[in-house]
């Protein structure tokens, strides 16, 4: 019976590294002060430089878990007062509007975060912080469509796009923040009207902006609305990617767009270090990481942009209150719902 | 214990239990059923409390496409699994063909593939803008037509792809239990080798064949990653819709309710389907069926139909995992730590492997002892878990944990005026718990199917000969259901080593595993530096089925030069049961 006793001997082997691994848990009552702790709906690569570079200056080593966003919210709100978390970070104004009314998050008030970043990149009640700034303008086919064709995100409804038209999931949150900051400037009906319209052109639908961008490149549609670094990551990789940005509805609202951001969580047992990590994350030098990590437009006005997406030109930004959209980013579902948007 | 005549289905059990009332087991397996099925009754319990508005707006707008969608994938997915999984077993237990031998295990490993892998890689090879249309445009022409991947037939055609392995590992285990004197029986007797299949092997192999088409449907139904690739709108995907979007989880869980009921249905099918008749393994087996040559353009055609179902469900996504690993090289994400995930995954997947079979075997062998309806209802709800997204059975994983948790710690503040914190939230054992909650299923269907074929005369011997209950378990119905205990423990394994979202949300602090890394760098599109995980994902899911292939192959050589060795696996003869 030696294949026995080895399967008994695997066992073992395994039953004891279990054991181990759970008892090697760190219990929050263990740790001292010099660590933070992140949730963080951002992934690891992207965070990772800034988190070494606070550790560097601050000797606070940075611990973070990283999940989707609901996901965490479910997991912290469980956790309740026990909870190791003591900063939220996140992509998405409406999720950071969602953890501030789950109750999640703790207000705190910072003069170099007053300094660093706008106040229209902020939660008015200092609930939270915009650390990173992504558009989500209209991106064209360089080789079908020439930019005095394209207006506004209502005009993509005309009748000249029909066929022609990729569109993201409504599932997608920048999706939805696109179409509740609709709501909030035109209305629900006429946002529904403008929705209503792309539906007519029948959108081919996709699930990831980059193969949107890669859809107008082989030729099966010829605009799109896409976040920035998308295309941007494209570029990067092929410079003679034939597919531009447009910069719609100047004359009016602006370009829509959205944060990534962080604030400190409620039962946060390190909140000093909490909000001195996110102040150093709008400080410049981690906003440079920022800008050239991930091709995002930098939140604090004195760092500029990577010169891939600064090519790209000014613009004017939709200044709408983005997290006062989260109350309406459910709307904006139903809204999709009605008008067929899958 | 209330008498009740011996119904017609269950003659043996019935006696068995009259005269020895005192058994443990079912007690034990309704207890393991419980435990296990506290998440499933905690998703179900919401619809107690319905979120009316949520399925107003539902109803006015796409409920009824949703539960079509969900009925049309599930009836194609089932098809196709059932007609692919079968068909190949049959093919490679009963004849030999050119690279039969190496066909028989290739044929398993597309299990070891994540579906949302395949579905990924199928969809960019596929679509307009990737390599295949492409190239067909430069070549033949702009104007070329060519079938849409991202639709209803795209959808069946991959999840047939990834989850036929479900149904071919089992049937394939029930015709080789088949042995060789059955099969003789039956064509001295005058059966056509059609009839042969239709009368006989396959009536045999019918409760294996229905618990892994029950797995590859529950599955299809708890599946979220494939069919969102392809925009195809199922319940699941409502799931997800409502809970992210309309931020109502509670509305979420009511729907994901409405799978389970699903499920329900999956499950009186295949009781319908199966009957009253039970077919026992009354003899130790002699030989296995021997394969029959095949000839010239059959040969060819069988290794052909092989070839074709393992390149398209395996080496297809495998390659193109490859070609990526080989282009991410240079800017992946592969550092120091590394090892730890894949120890990390390799560990959750073997724990969580022999708990599901050892739970398995505790809830099937009490099932078989007991008459209470109680302990059955139990058994059942404790395996709807697999029809259930992995993010709806870890909320309703995270409920009672944290609820124990707060438990602990007031128990604690008042004994002791300290607090400990997080016990049992975000540990291993919760990790594990949540597995067990979603994949018993496959252990206890695998281990159930096995155990039924074993004749209830066995027990009766056993037990009049004086052993007991635990005696005739292992003495008896282990040895011979080695094969069963195998596979459930491989597919257990395999699943949760692919399992995504009840990993990101249960996992203990810091833990890290290999689809943990694949959903943080295919979450922001990184999808060239994903296939290296993806890729030793594949490899450990592999492993397993490689280790049973050569223990297997030994045994077979074992079995022919050593007769009557302990333990001989299996059966001989199919005794239909009125």
């Amino acid at each position: 019976m030696i294949r026995g006793s080895s399967h008994r001997k695997a066992a073992a082997i395994l039953a004891l590294w279990m054991t181990s691994a759970t008892l090697l848990v760190p219990a929050d009552a263990a740790r001292d002060g010099g660590e933070v702790v992140v949730y963080s709906a951002r992934i690891e690569t992207l965070i990772k430089p800034m988190f070494d570079a606070f550790t560097r200056k601050t000797g606070t080593v940075v611990k973070y878990f990283t999940a989707s966003e609901a996901e965490l919210f479910e997991r912290l709100k469980a956790e309740g007062p026990h909870t190791a978390a003591d900063v939220l970070m996140t992509v998405d104004a409406g999720n950071l509007w969602v953890a501030e009314q789950a109750g999640l998050l703790q207000g705190f008030e910072s003069p170099t975060i007053a300094k660093n970043i706008p106040a229209h990149l902020r939660a008015k009640d200092h609930a939270w912080v915009g650390l990173a700034v992504r558009a989500r303008p209209i991106m064209y086919s360089t080789e079908r469509v020439t930019p005095s064709e394209l207006s506004t995100y209502e005009a993509l409804g005309e009748l000249k796009w029909r066929g022609r038209l990729c569109l993201r999931s409504s599932r997608k949150v920048y999706t939805q923040s696109l179409v509740a900051t609709m709501i909030t400037t035109l209305g629900g009906e006429r946002t529904e009207a403008v929705v209503r319209g792309w539906m007519t052109n029948a959108p081919r639908i996709f699930d990831s902006d980059t193969k949107q961008l890669e859809g107008i490149a082989a030729g099966q549609c010829d605009v799109t609305i896409a976040n920035t670094y998308y295309l941007a990551r494209l570029k990067a990789k092929d410079p003679g990617f034939p597919v531009a940005v447009f910069w719609p509805n100047q004359n009016d609202r602006g370009v829509h767009i959205n944060v990534s951001g962080a604030g400190v969580t409620r039962y946060a047992k390190h909140r000093e270090s909490a909000i001195r990590l996110i102040e150093f994350l709008s400080s410049p030098e981690a906003q440079n990481l920022f800008a050239d990590g991930n091709y995002e437009y930098p939140a604090n006005p004195e760092v500029k942009p990577h010169g891939l997406i600064a090519a790209w030109g000014a613009f004017k930004a939709d200044t709408v209150d983005v997290a006062a959209a989260g109350a309406l980013q459910a709307e904006a579902v139903k809204l999709m719902d009605r008008a067929g948007y899958k | 214990m209330p008498t009740r005549p011996a119904g017609a289905a269950i003659p043996f059990t019935g006696r068995l239990t009259r005269r020895f009332p005192r058994d443990p087991w079912p007690l034990a397996a309704g207890a393991v059923a419980l435990v296990v099925a506290t998440p499933i009754l905690i998703v179900l319990s919401s619809l107690a409390t319905p979120t009316l508005d949520v399925w107003a707006h539902l109803w006015q707008t796409q409920l009824l496409e949703l539960i079509w969608n969900t009925v049309a994938l599930i009836v194609g997915v089932g098809a196709g699994v059932a007609v692919l999984g079968t068909g190949l077993a049959w093919l490679t237990t009963m004849y030999r063909f050119p690279g039969r031998a190496i066909f028989e295990w290739l044929l398993i490993l597309p299990l070891a593939v994540p579906a949302y892998v395949i579905g990924f890689v199928f969809r960019g090879l596929f679509d307009y803008a990737g390599p295949v249309q492409t190239g067909l445009r430069r070549t033949v022409g702009p104007a070329i037509w060519f079938p849409d991947i991202a639709s209803y037939g795209g959808v069946v055609l991959v999840m047939t792809l990834v989850l036929y392995p479900y149904v071919y590992l089992l049937a394939r285990t029930a015709f080789l239990e088949q042995s060789e004197a059955t099969l003789e029986a039956a064509r001295a007797l005058g059966a056509s080798r059609t009839a042969l299949f239709w009368r006989t092997a396959l009536p045999l192999a019918r409760p294996s064949i229905a618990a892994g088409l029950s797995l590859a449907v529950m599955e299809a139904l708890a599946d979220f990653g494939t069919v969102a690739i392809y925009g195809y709108n199922t319940l699941t995907v409502a799931i997800y819709r409502v809970w992210f979007g309309l931020f109502n989880r509670e509305a979420a869980t009511e729907l994901a309710s409405l799978l389970l009921l699903f499920t329900g249905a999956v499950y009186a099918a295949e009781r319908a389907w199966r009957g009253r008749a039970r077919f026992y393994q009354t003899e130790r087996k002699a030989r296995p069926p021997a394969p029959r040559p095949l000839t010239g353009w059959k040969a060819w055609t069988a290794s052909g139909v092989a070839g074709v179902v393992v390149g398209g469900a395996f080496l297809l996504p495998v390659g193109q995992l490859v070609v990526w690993s080989v282009a991410a090289l240079g800017g992946s994400d592969f550092d120091d730590r590394y090892p730890e995930f894949v120890l990390n995954t390799l560990a959750v997947g073997g724990i969580t492997a022999l708990l599901a079979v050892g739970a398995a075997v505790v809830v099937a062998y009490g099932l078989r002892l007991s008459r209470s309806r109680m302990v059955a209802a139990c058994g059942r709800i404790a395996t709807l878990g697999y029809a259930l997204p992995g993010s709806v059975i870890a909320v309703g994983v995270l409920v009672p944990l944290a609820f124990l948790d707060r438990v602990c710690n007031a128990v604690l503040r008042t004994v002791w005026g300290a607090e400990v914190g997080l016990l049992v939230t975000g540990s291993m054992a919760g990790l594990v718990f949540a597995y067990l909650v979603r994949f018993l299923a496959i252990s206890v269907q695998t281990v159930e199917a096995s155990l039924v074929k074993v004749t209830p005369s066995m027990d009766m011997a056993g037990r009049s000969l004086g052993s007991s209950p635990g005696g005739v378990l292992r003495r008896i119905h282990l040895p011979l259901i080695r094969g069963g205990l195998c596979s459930a423990a491989i597919l257990v394994f395999i699943d949760v080593i692919k399992e995504m979202p009840a990993t990101l949300l249960l996992r203990p602090f810091g833990y890290e595993t290999l689809a943990v890394r694949i959903w943080q760098l295919t979450s922001e599109s990184f999808w060239e530096a994903a296939a290296l995980p993806a890729l030793t994902i594949v490899a450990a899911g592999m492993l397993p089925v490689l280790i049973l292939a050569r223990s297997s192959a030994r045994a077979r050589q074992g079995a022919d030069g050593e007769q009557g060795m302990k333990g001989s696996r299996d059966q001989g003869r199919g005794d239909k049961v009125p």
